[in-house]
């Protein structure tokens, strides 16, 4: 039973990354990869870590686990952040389509 | 998990690693076939994990996927225009390979399915365990790369620094960022004191699990990247030539300690085992650096200034 709920979270997990592999081969300019990327990865290696998580015992791992995740979340939306801010510098036409306060 | 449900595991990612592996050699164009090589990259890194291999693993992820993805990427942005998309092969060609790829893929197989019998507690996997005790380690894996085969360790380090040299000889140096807007600079401020302190406990934790120089490094330098990115320069990151001294200093040190030990043992990099763990330590601190420095300066790219000046250089 357990192992079929890891075998669930861990395909959900593969198929939000590769959601997001399609994203980045698809989609046309380095703000909407962005996009694909931070969002799939972030929800795929949530399921993956939370699949793998039911097949460990040590509380002790499992906190690592997390907080591995949380690391990467945090790092994720903040290199998307700055990445999107480099590639607006390299285009100030997109720049001009933004909305007021977020230019 | 069962040993069914891994094998379903093993076989879809084997078969995600084909079918990248091709898509990656016959994409319409340069440009998607970088990004499959990346994918291609993080599927190979899981199927070390798999083969209990998590340094490797690591390793493979950040460099192999990570940074020779980011170096491809940067190369296709810089490329003169020519070719959009690669010329077909011809038909005879793609058969060829076809076939020594198959023979690979068997002979893979073949190693995969005999590791996995009683020869995975083979003589060299009980060499290494007969001798854990002088390495001056409790991880095997860093007392294989850091003593009983230094060897490979030191000319992997080479390697980076001649990679780092061709990346310094394709054109100058970015600019600076702009200080990031409040929200972006507030999180930049909390996450690398976290990659430094992740880094740190990565280099350490290796002495007696997975871990090491290598992904300490690559944690340090997403911490720098992240500095010179959102423009905090009271981070106060070393200039170039600073970052050019660390990123040889793991190769010197490597080098001084292995020539230390030919005078004391007469064998190079043979280390005595008293010494064995501090020296181990002291490379890794080095090595750690140097790997940082060396990403960084692949991620800022650029020779120093006096190549510029220098007569009928392409920049000149």
């Amino acid at each position: 039973m357990l192992d079929a709920l890891s075998l669930l979270l861990i395909f959900s997990g593969l198929a939000f990354y590769l959601a997001g592999t399609i994203g980045v081969l698809r989609l046309p300019d380095t703000l909407c990869r962005l996009h694909a990327v931070t969002k799939a990865d972030n929800l795929g290696l949530g399921l993956l870590a939370s699949g793998v998580l039911l097949q460990l015992s040590d509380p002790l791992q499992m906190l690592k686990l997390l907080l591995i995740w949380l690391l990467v979340l945090a790092a994720s939306a903040t290199g998307g952040q700055l990445i999107a801010r480099h590639a607006l510098d390299e285009r100030p036409d997109q720049r001009a389509e933004l909305p007021e306060d977020a230019k | 998990m069962t040993p069914g449900a891994l094998l379903y595991l093993d076989l879809l990612m084997m078969g995600l690693m084909l079918v990248l592996a091709v898509g990656a050699l016959y994409a319409r164009s340069l440009r998607h076939a970088v990004i499959l090589f990346i994918v291609f990259g993080l599927v190979v890194a899981l199927v070390w994990a798999r083969l209990r291999a998590p340094d490797i693993a690591l390793a493979e992820a950040a460099i192999g996927s990570g940074l020779a993805g980011a170096l491809l990427l940067a190369a296709l942005r810089d490329r003169r225009r020519g070719a959009e998309s690669a010329p077909r092969s011809p038909a005879w060609q793609v058969v060829a390979v076809g076939a020594v790829v198959a023979g690979l893929v068997l002979l893979l197989a073949w190693a995969f399915l005999d590791l996995q019998g009683e020869r995975a507690n083979g003589p060299l996997a009980d060499t290494v365990r007969a001798n854990l005790d002088v390495s001056g380690v409790s991880n095997p894996v860093t007392a294989v790369l850091l003593n009983f085969r230094a060897y490979d360790t030191l000319l992997e380090l080479t390697v980076l620094l001649a990679a780092l040299l061709g990346v310094m000889s394709l054109g100058p140096q970015r600019p600076p960022m702009d200080a990031a807007e409040p929200m972006a600079a507030g999180l930049i401020g909390w996450l690398i004191p976290l990659l430094i302190v992740a880094g740190s406990y990565l280099l350490w934790v290796g002495a007696h699990a997975p871990g090491g120089a290598f992904q300490a490094g690559a944690l340090l330098a997403a911490a720098a990247v992240l500095a010179d990115l959102g423009g905090r320069r009271e981070f106060r990151l070393p200039g170039q030539t600073w970052l050019r001294l660390l990123a040889v200093a793991g190769c010197a040190v490597f080098t001084l300690v292995g020539l230390a030990a030919l005078i004391g043992s007469g064998v190079l990099l043979q280390l005595p085992p008293d010494w064995a763990g501090s020296l181990i330590l002291l490379i890794e601190l080095f090595a750690t650096a140097s790997i940082a420095s060396a990403l960084f300066l692949v991620y800022l790219g650029g020779h120093p200034p006096s190549w510029n000046s220098r007569e009928g250089h392409p920049d000149a």
